[in-house]
Formats: structure tokens, C-alpha cells, sequence
């Protein structure tokens, strides 16, 4: 399930769906990401999220599938949110259902980076000190480098 | 008419998130757009920049790509969520 929208994100909720609608799974990971309250610019406000559809949801579904070919998952689940978010809240909830437990962590950490790196979102900070539009660290590019080119 | 959206950083360069209009006819390709916009909004080579990419009509282009048949067209800033 993929699904990229301004309503807010109740990951325990997430979760608990995510489990009973994966029958046979043995090993379910899940991530949530959050606003943080600070900043190296100050204090955060809010975040804002800009996507860009159907592209945005398009290239999730296509990492989607790239992960279901690289690992052997049983489901995946991506909720990534749009519009002003609060510190504090869930801004991407991600799961992913196998058999055994290696897949199922690699999935969700590959499926964070492409989150982090390619995914069509544009993020402004807005904090105390103003408003930032903030792009990828140099760590996130890193990260996401890990997976090789065909990603 | 196509439609140009400004993502990111670039609706605060162009002072707007999207516009409709008739592209002129020196810049009916993307790489001739980027610099068509960049003068226009007096951006100092924003919209040139190699990070900022081009989709028409909802799939990424590479410059100089032919816009006679263009209906959307989106100026897109590094991207990244989570």
C-alpha cells in the first residue's frame, strides 16, 4: 500500500493494520520518521511537503517493486505525508512483511533512502529564524549510494 | 498555452507556484526555456542549474528537449522527503 497524502499519519495504527493484513509473515520492520523540533537553523515551527503527482507516487511504486525484487517481501506499506506538518508527528511510515527477518529490515532502510534522496518531495523549514527550503545531506546521497546505481 | 510549475525553492525565485502561457519562440526547447526563465525572473542562474531538472508532462526530460507539444511543464529543485 502506498499512499501519499495531508492526512496525519497514526503509525501504531499503521502497524496494527499492516500485521493483521499480512498473513504468514514471520518478521514484519517498521519505520517512522518525524519532524524534529530543532534545527541547525533554529527552532522548527513546521515542515512543509510539496509533491508532485502522479509522479511522486509513481517513483515510490517503482522502488516499491524494486525492492520486491530484490528481497523475497511479502507486503510493503509506505505512508509518506504532504502539506504543513508539526514536530512531533509521523511525516513517512514504512513496513515491510517477510519470512525471515534480513529482508524485511533491508526493504524498509532501502525504501528510507530512496525516500530521502529521489523521492519527488520538496521540504521547506520553517523555524524561528525563517523559512528554508532543504535539500538532501551529503550523508542521505551516501546512504541512498549504498544500494548501487540500479535503485 | 502550457502550464509551468515552480517547485521548491523555485516558486520563491519566480514569486509564483504556476502559471499558463505561450511559450516564445526562442524558447521552445527546455534548455532554451531555463534561460528564457532565468532572465525573465532575474534569477542568477537558478533555473540553469544541473541539479534542477525538467519534467513535461509528467516524465524527466534531458536538455534540450523539444517542447512545440508540451501541455505541462515542471521545474523540478533537487528533491527529497522523509
Amino acid at each position: 500500500m502506498i499512499k501519499v497524502s495531508e492526512s496525519v499519519i497514526d503509525a501504531a495504527q499503521e502497524l496494527a493494520t499492516f500485521e493483521t493484513t499480512t498473513p504468514g509473515a514471520g518478521a514484519i520492520v517498521s519505520f517512522s520518521g518525524l519532524v524534529r523540533d530543532t534545527s541547525s537553523k533554529g527552532t522548527v515551527k513546521s515542515l512543509h511537503l510539496q509533491a508532485y503527482e502522479p509522479m511522486t507516487s509513481a517513483g515510490i511504486k517503482a522502488a516499491a517493486e524494486q525492492a520486491k525484487t530484490r528481497w523475497p517481501l511479502l507486503s510493503l506499506c509506505v505512508r509518506h505525508r504532504i502539506g504543513d506538518i508539526a514536530p512531533g508527528e509521523t511525516i513517512v511510515f514504512v513496513a515491510a512483511a517477510s519470512a525471515h527477518r534480513r529482508a524485511a529490515f533491508e526493504a524498509v532502510d532501502f525504501l528510507m533512502d530512496y525516500l530521502k534522496t529521489d523521492a519527488i518531495f520538496w521540504k521547506k523549514e520553517v523555524t524561528d529564524q525563517g523559512e528554508i527550503w532543504i535539500e538532501p545531506r551529503a550523508e542521505d546521497y551516501a546512504d541512498s549510494a549504498r544500494w548501487g546505481s540500479k535503485k | 498555452m502550457v502550464r509551468l510549475l515552480y517547485f521548491g525553492k523555485l516558486a520563491d525565485v519566480s514569486g509564483q507556484a504556476e502559471e499558463s502561457l505561450k511559450l516564445p519562440a526562442d524558447a521552445m526547447d527546455s534548455a532554451s526555456l531555463r534561460q528564457w526563465l532565468d532572465t525573465r525572473f532575474g534569477a542568477r542562474g537558478d533555473m540553469l542549474e544541473p541539479t534542477v531538472r525538467i519534467a513535461v508532462d509528467g516524465e524527466i526530460v534531458i536538455d534540450p528537449y523539444d517542447l512545440s507539444g508540451a501541455r505541462e511543464i515542471a521545474l523540478m529543485p533537487p528533491v527529497g522527503g522523509g
